[in-house]
């Protein structure tokens, strides 16, 4: 099996351990990650406004480019999916739009690449059951809250991903690995996003709800996918124990780095030390390292 | 000679602010075998109607063309004007220059006067070949099927049944009832359903003219109105009603239980089970899912018990064939699922119910005895929070439209709640508090001032379990407030859906449903109780949301629709029917197969096709089909039509044609 591999700048950069994980996770599984060749920017932002077909260029290239090297395209950032699975449905569905970008970008590009999440690659193509046969490090008893955010559930008649009011899709991959899932209402609810630039105490408040919310479900780590909610749900704690002395703190762990440790991955390719809360205190605690 | 008149009408300014229709009038009136022309602001009026009959009258006239707006709406009044000053009503046309032409050219009044007038020349070429037809008298059955058994179908049965008229009311619950069999007091006046509900039952059960025919479904309906045919299915109670004498005991015996829908799932039912649950009234029934016996034999029980020998395990469906000359139907309504609303819970959060549900709880003879109380632990709630327009007036998810009785249902709802437990403190969410009838508004503003009920502008995001209760996260779009609410109970106001099934049976009905399966009418304002299929009637939440104030009225309604039916010796029929023509009918049989009304028939000793006038409506299939150009329509003859395109093509040419 092999899929193109869509990074996105934040894998390269400040989410490098949710990129590492997710790599070395496909090599132990037996997938072939093939990064996309000369890859530019998503495009961060799906555009509101339905004229706006400048910001659906950098998208569509990518999409263009990923149809000359292989037909199934693969995001670990759940921004990154989001814009890119959108503009490829409305390359299939609008032929006017389609022409007007595809003129842009001087390619021809129809629309007809599968773009699929991480996620949907562990559920459908390797599928939870392989993933069960294949953990080496026994999880047993961990318990993590999925932290879905966003991005990866609305709009749902474009992402078509998993329910947006109740997913499972996190749950289920958390079972595939032993780990215990905790249920929390505010599993879906918005992170503070780009409210952490202008309004940071505004992105504060949201993590702190969500993180609090989490504890009181007996949750002791939370997992996500998005560059963008690990920032704000990860690096922010220090600003929420400020504000909130009630509030404990816990490890924020890419869904990447738990499947790693799962696998039997070595910690250190596992890049645990990147991670604000440092994960590391908890997993010792458990037996884990 | 002809001596034809044409008749302009302006719809005050829906045709005459874009057509001149004086000039059309005037140059109509130049056509040579036009002997009468003229407009008038309102045609169907009065007046108006006095105008063409005059001019019938005084000018002899020998054939009439309203130019108004569509045949649906004013032929047969203007057929029936004509036809009081003794012309014969099938030599009066209707030219549509309305929807056909004013409303779809608005802005363009050179151009859309010009098609008004081609419009009127290509009828009056129409009606150059019309011949002077007779009315078709059909034989008609006086008695009429009503499907559904709830306070609509009851309403119309007894209606009907008083006039004297044959009812066979069939109901596919157990026991009739429906809906308001469910429900505690009713708005305005705090009645009690069943002081609505048990008079009527009990003169149902009266009334000779009415036969009952509970757990039966209408299987097929084939005919017309006057004569349709109908076949019944009973389904097998695998009781035999008639030694069973309703004691009960087999009830009480039975291991097996189930959620009870009668009781919106608050309590279990057995395996055997009657209509209304909690009254223990009617006759019962076995649920072939769950009894033991029925599903893999390992039961007995309530054939043993029964002291009459009344269970029969073996029974099997009866199929009845009865003629009806008209039909209602009531079918009824359901409430939208709340398993299809994610931001509530999927209904996986028990402390949250909907509105019928929370009636069963109000209701003393529901699952609690009319006490209310949670159904997670069975505490009685302080704090409960009820959420109207769920579901409803949502275009993007859900249904578009509003269902009218939940405003007044959940103040009823909360003032209940007030009284029964003084200390509790009902919120309602609410978009707009719509209370459009009789003596609503002051039950409104009384619950909220004697109960002071906690009403919140906004709607609710979304609905969850904190701990043992319900976190409630909204927004009071008054103060522009988050709000968010612990309760111990949620109640939601869905949405009034049409019944399970409702497309199947109009199907079998030939009626039509709108986009939400609510029963179409004829015509919302002219005919709002007919069907669009002659001799289907509506009555109830089947054809849209409404109040039992309204149902009743409106199955009032229709029972007096139907009397007017059944009050002529025969049944009076267009005669625009089709026709053969023996001479060139080669017997191929298509036009029977095509025919969708089965009016088509082999007359197998002449070895030609023939017409059933009674059932043929005119659609024009077999006609198309016919490979010889045997069949024809009366009154729309093929060189009748070719004819019109041949005369408006003609205008086209001329006057449309430029630009």
């Amino acid at each position: 099996m092999e899929f193109l591999y869509f990074p996105g700048c934040t894998l390269y950069t400040k989410a490098k351990n949710l990129d590492e994980a997710g790599r070395e996770c496909a090599k132990a599984l037996g997938f072939e990650l093939k990064e996309l060749s000369n890859w530019t920017c998503c495009g961060a932002a799906f555009p509101l406004a339905k004229d706006n077909i400048m910001a659906l260029a950098p998208p569509a290239r990518i999409l263009a480019k990923a149809k000359e090297e292989g037909s199934t395209l693969t995001t670990l950032c759940s921004v990154c999916f989001n814009v890119i699975k959108r503009t490829n449905r409305l390359i299939q569905e609008d032929e006017e739009k389609r022409e007007k970008i595809n003129t842009f970008i001087e390619m021809d590009y129809q629309g007809d690449v599968r773009v699929l999440h991480y996620l949907e690659i562990l559920k459908r193509e390797v599928g939870f059951e392989s993933i069960r046969g294949a953990v080496k490090r026994d999880l047993q008893g961990l318990k993590v809250a999925p932290f879905y955010g966003c991005m990866l559930l609305r709009p749902a008649e474009e992402m078509e991903f998993d329910d947006k009011e109740a997913p499972t899709i996190f749950e289920e991959f958390l079972e595939s690995i032993a780990c215990e899932p905790v249920d929390f209402p505010y599993k879906i609810e918005c992170c503070g996003a780009f409210q952490s630039v202008g309004a940071p105490e505004v992105a504060t408040e949201c993590a702190y709800a969500i993180l609090i919310s989490a504890l009181r479900n007996g949750a002791e780590a939370v997992t996500t996918t998005c560059p963008l909610c690990q920032f704000n749900l990860d690096s922010k704690q220090k600003e929420i124990r400020e504000r909130h002395n009630d509030f404990p703190g816990i490890p924020i762990i890419y869904f990447t780095q738990l499947l790693g440790l799962a696998l039997g991955l070595p910690v250190e390719k596992l890049e645990f030390h990147r991670n604000d809360v440092d994960p590391r205190p908890l997993l010792e605690k458990k037996g884990l390292l | 000679m002809n001596r034809f008149g044409v008749f302009v009408c302006h719809c005050g300014l829906n045709i005459a602010g874009t057509v001149d229709v004086k000039a059309v009038s005037r140059e109509i009136g130049e056509i040579e075998d036009v002997s009468h022309s003229e407009d008038y602001i309102y045609m169907c009026s009065d007046p108006g109607q006095l105008l063409i009959r005059n001019a019938v009258r005084e000018k002899g006239l020998d054939g009439v063309v309203v130019a108004c707006c569509s045949p649906t709406m004013h032929e047969v009044t203007f057929r029936k004007a004509v036809e009081s000053e003794g012309l014969n009503p099938y030599v009066c046309e209707i030219a549509n220059i309305r929807e056909q032409c004013s409303w779809v050219h608005q802005g363009d009044k050179e151009r859309a006067t010009a098609k008004a007038r081609e419009i009127i020349r290509s009828v009056l070429e129409k009606l150059r070949g019309n011949e002077v037809l007779e009315t078709l008298a059909m034989p008609l059955t006086k008695r009429a099927l009503v499907i559904g058994g709830g306070i609509a179908g009851i309403t119309a049965s007894i209606d009907l049944a008083d006039s004297g008229y044959e009812v066979i009311l069939v109901e596919r619950q157990p026991s009739i009832g429906g809906r308001l069999d469910q429900l505690s007091l009713t708005f305005p006046h705090l009645d009690d359903a069943r002081c609505i509900l048990g008079p009527k039952k009990a003169e149902i059960a009266n009334n000779p003219n009415i036969r009952v025919m509970p757990y039966c479904e209408v299987e097929e309906v084939k005919g017309f109105i006057g004569n349709f045919d109908v076949r019944i299915r009973r389904k097998p109670t695998y009781v035999d009603w008639d030694k069973c004498t309703a004691c009960g005991v087999c009830l009480e015996k039975c291991p097996v239980e189930s959620l009870s829908d009668f009781e919106r799932g608050l309590t279990t039912r057995k395996a055997i089970y009657t209509g209304a649950l909690s009254e223990n009234s009617g006759k019962p029934v076995i649920d072939p899912i769950h009894c033991r016996h029925l599903v893999d034999g390992t039961c007995t029980i309530c054939q043993e018990v029964c002291p009459e020998g009344a269970i029969r395990y073996d029974q099997g469906e009866e199929l009845l064939e009865e003629r009806v000359g008209a039909i209602v139907v009531a079918t009824g309504y359901d409430l939208f699922p709340m398993e299809k609303i994610g931001e509530y819970g999927y209904g996986r959060i028990p402390d949250v119910i909907d509105g019928l549900a929370f009636e069963r709880m109000l209701s003393p003879s529901g699952p609690t005895g009319g006490e209310i109380r949670r159904p997670s632990d069975g505490r009685i709630p302080q704090e409960v929070v009820f959420i109207q327009c769920v579901a409803s007036r949502d275009p993007e998810r859900y249904m578009p439209y509003c269902s009218r009785v939940c405003c007044m249902y959940t103040a009823k709802q909360a003032k209940l709640l007030k009284q029964k437990i003084p200390n509790s403190q009902p919120y309602i969410f609410f978009m707009d508090v719509r209370t459009d009838s009789k003596g609503y508004e002051e039950f409104l503003q009384g619950a909220i001032e004697e109960e002071e009920l906690i009403y919140l502008r906004g709607r609710v995001a979304r609905v969850f379990r904190e701990g043992d209760r319900v976190r409630v996260w909204g927004e009071d779009t008054l103060t522009n407030r988050k709000v968010e609410l612990d309760a111990d109970m949620v109640v939601l106001a869905t949405a009034v859906v049409p019944s399970e099934g409702i497309k199947d049976i109009a199907a079998r009905l030939r009626a039509t449903v709108d986009k939400h399966g609510f029963l179409t009418e004829a015509h919302i304002k002219l005919y709002p109780v007919e069907s669009p299929t002659k001799g289907i009637f509506l009555a109830g939440c089947g054809q849209g949301p409404k109040d039992i104030t309204d149902t009743v009225a409106q199955a009032s309604a229709t029972a007096s629709k139907i009397q007017s039916l059944f009050s002529q010796d025969a049944l009076l029929q267009d005669p625009l029917v089709a026709f053969v023509d023996p001479e060139i009918c080669s017997g191929c049989g298509i036009c029977v197969q095509v025919c969708p009304y089965e009016a088509r028939e082999m007359d197998e000793y002449r070895g030609i096709s023939k017409v059933h006038e009674a059932l043929c409506q005119g659609c024009g299939a077999c006609i198309a089909a016919c490979p010889n150009n045997a069949c024809e329509l009366r009154n729309s003859k093929a060189v009748q039509v070719f004819g019109m395109m041949e005369t408006f093509a003609e205008g086209a040419e001329g006057s449309l044609a430029d630009g």
